[in-house]
């Protein structure tokens, strides 16, 4: 018998059910899904179950990515993260398959081991016993300056990404 | 006052004013009058790099005022060789002196002994970083031979790869200077530079030809054009010679311009300019002299 919601339902639902408690980013600008969870230092050993959808239409940006991480709530300081690739993303907290709360991503001012300089004589990439430290001089474009070497990056940030 | 000296970048107009201040009234220590100001103090200088005359006018301004100084000595047989970090060698080292100067062939080095350090640091180089005791005795030359309120200048020579050209023009900025870039084209001031100066609401123009700038500035301010910056020697010959001073070169100057350089030189200024009235590249590099004073007085009597 054939399905009856098959030929209704918009196809970006048929991809990825919801999930009943945990986080979702959407508006990932496309492509940037994988970059996106090694800011958030998920990987597939982490543990956690992941669903990952790349490159489906979006009004706003064209193509974007969704992430979706099961049982867990991802803490502000870890999604502000994200604003570094991923500056229009919204982050659902799902409890009980309800979004309990949305917000937008942003930037903090400082950005404390995550993004490498792209210097490579500077100190910071050495193994002396300190984290990268990026102090966020710009948000929309992102421009970083390296607190030690005060080099700037601009572009291609997630080729840094640690 | 700052708790350690990093980057001019941190300097606001007012701070480098009183520093400026502060060396005006040390020179007279600077030219061997007795001071014991310092006495008692002690100064570690940690030179991971070679350096003649950055370390020594930071000894020589210690002693002139009556402290003195600790030598981390060559890297070989030290600690550093049997692979210690810098963050660990400077708390060590933090705990003999009373304040360090460092210079350190990496970028950032300065700011990571900041981080560690229990005593105030200062940056004398690192690496093609910041160089921030080179660029105020630049001003206070500038200050002193000639004047920093409208002032022309013409930065010459090598502007891509001179540290010590970034931080003067970002200094000079801060003072609304008129700047001119000469460099031949491989050599040019990064972008990035130039962008922080015209943020900062300065006028920078470029240009390749020196004839064209000499007579319509104040300071020219040369740096030596490193010969192992180009591939092909017929191009080194050739930029070279383009941008070498002589006197004949001054012909038609106005008699108020002064001529620097951070030295060492090689060809850029040739050594009969040095007897006329516009040199004054040797009262620069005595001026780092009392530049230092005022900063390790400033610095020594702020941690006590």
């Amino acid at each position: 018998m054939e399905n009856k919601h098959s030929s209704q339902e918009k196809p970006r639902e048929l991809r990825v059910k919801p999930i009943k408690n945990g986080t979702v980013i959407d508006h990932i600008a496309g492509g940037q899904a994988l970059n996106v969870l090694k800011i958030l230092g998920i990987s597939g050993t982490t543990g956690a179950t992941l669903s990952v959808v790349m490159n489906v239409e979006s009004g706003k940006l064209g193509k974007k990515d969704i992430v979706k991480v099961e049982d867990r709530e991802l803490l502000e300081e870890e999604v502000n993260r994200i604003a570094l690739i991923a500056p229009a993303a919204s982050i659902n907290i799902i409890r009980d398959y309800e979004v309990i709360e949305k917000r937008h991503v942003d930037l903090p001012d400082e950005i404390v081991g995550v993004v490498r300089c792209q210097n490579p004589n500077c100190i910071s990439n050495t193994q002396e016993p300190i984290k990268s430290r990026m102090l966020v001089k710009g948000k929309n474009p992102v421009l970083l300056r390296c607190l030690y070497c005060e080099q700037p990056l601009s572009e291609r940030i997630a080729e840094y990404l640690i | 006052m700052k708790r350690h000296v990093l980057s001019m970048r941190e300097f606001s107009r007012e701070e480098i004013d009183s520093v400026l201040d502060l060396a005006a009234s040390l020179e007279p220590y600077a030219r061997g009058e007795k001071s014991d100001m310092m006495a008692g103090k002690i100064l570690a200088l940690l030179f991971f790099e070679p350096s003649t005359r950055t370390r020594m006018s930071f000894e020589t301004a210690m002693k002139r005022l009556g402290g003195s100084v600790v030598n981390l000595g060559p890297a070989e047989g030290s600690s550093i060789s049997k692979g210690e970090s810098l963050a660990d060698t400077v708390r060590v080292i933090g705990g003999y002196a009373d304040a360090m100067a460092i210079r350190h062939p990496k970028e950032g080095a300065a700011r990571l002994a900041s981080q560690f350090s229990p005593v105030p640091v200062i940056n004398a180089g690192d690496g093609a970083g910041h160089h921030p005791t080179q660029t105020l005795l630049d001003l206070y030359t500038i200050r002193k031979e000639s004047h920093l309120e409208n002032l022309k200048i013409a930065l010459v020579g090598d502007l891509k790869y001179g540290r010590t050209v970034h931080s003067l023009a970002y200094a000079l900025s801060l003072y609304r200077a008129d700047i001119t870039l000469v460099s031949p084209p491989s050599l040019k001031m990064p972008d990035s530079i130039k962008a922080d100066l015209s943020r900062k609401g300065t006028s920078v123009c470029e240009t390749c030809d020196l004839a064209e700038v000499v007579k319509d500035v104040d300071v020219l301010y040369m740096t030596r054009i490193q010969r192992e910056r180009f591939p092909d020697p017929m191009e080194y010959k050739k930029v070279a010679r383009s941008y070498r001073i002589t006197p004949q070169f001054l012909a038609g100057c106005s008699e108020h311009l002064i001529i620097m350089h951070p030295l060492p030189r090689v060809d850029e200024i040739e050594p009969s300019v040095d007897s006329t009235a516009h040199a004054r590249y040797f009262q620069q590099s005595f001026y780092g002299v009392p530049v230092r004073m005022a900063l390790l007085k400033m610095l020594i009597e702020r941690g006590a």
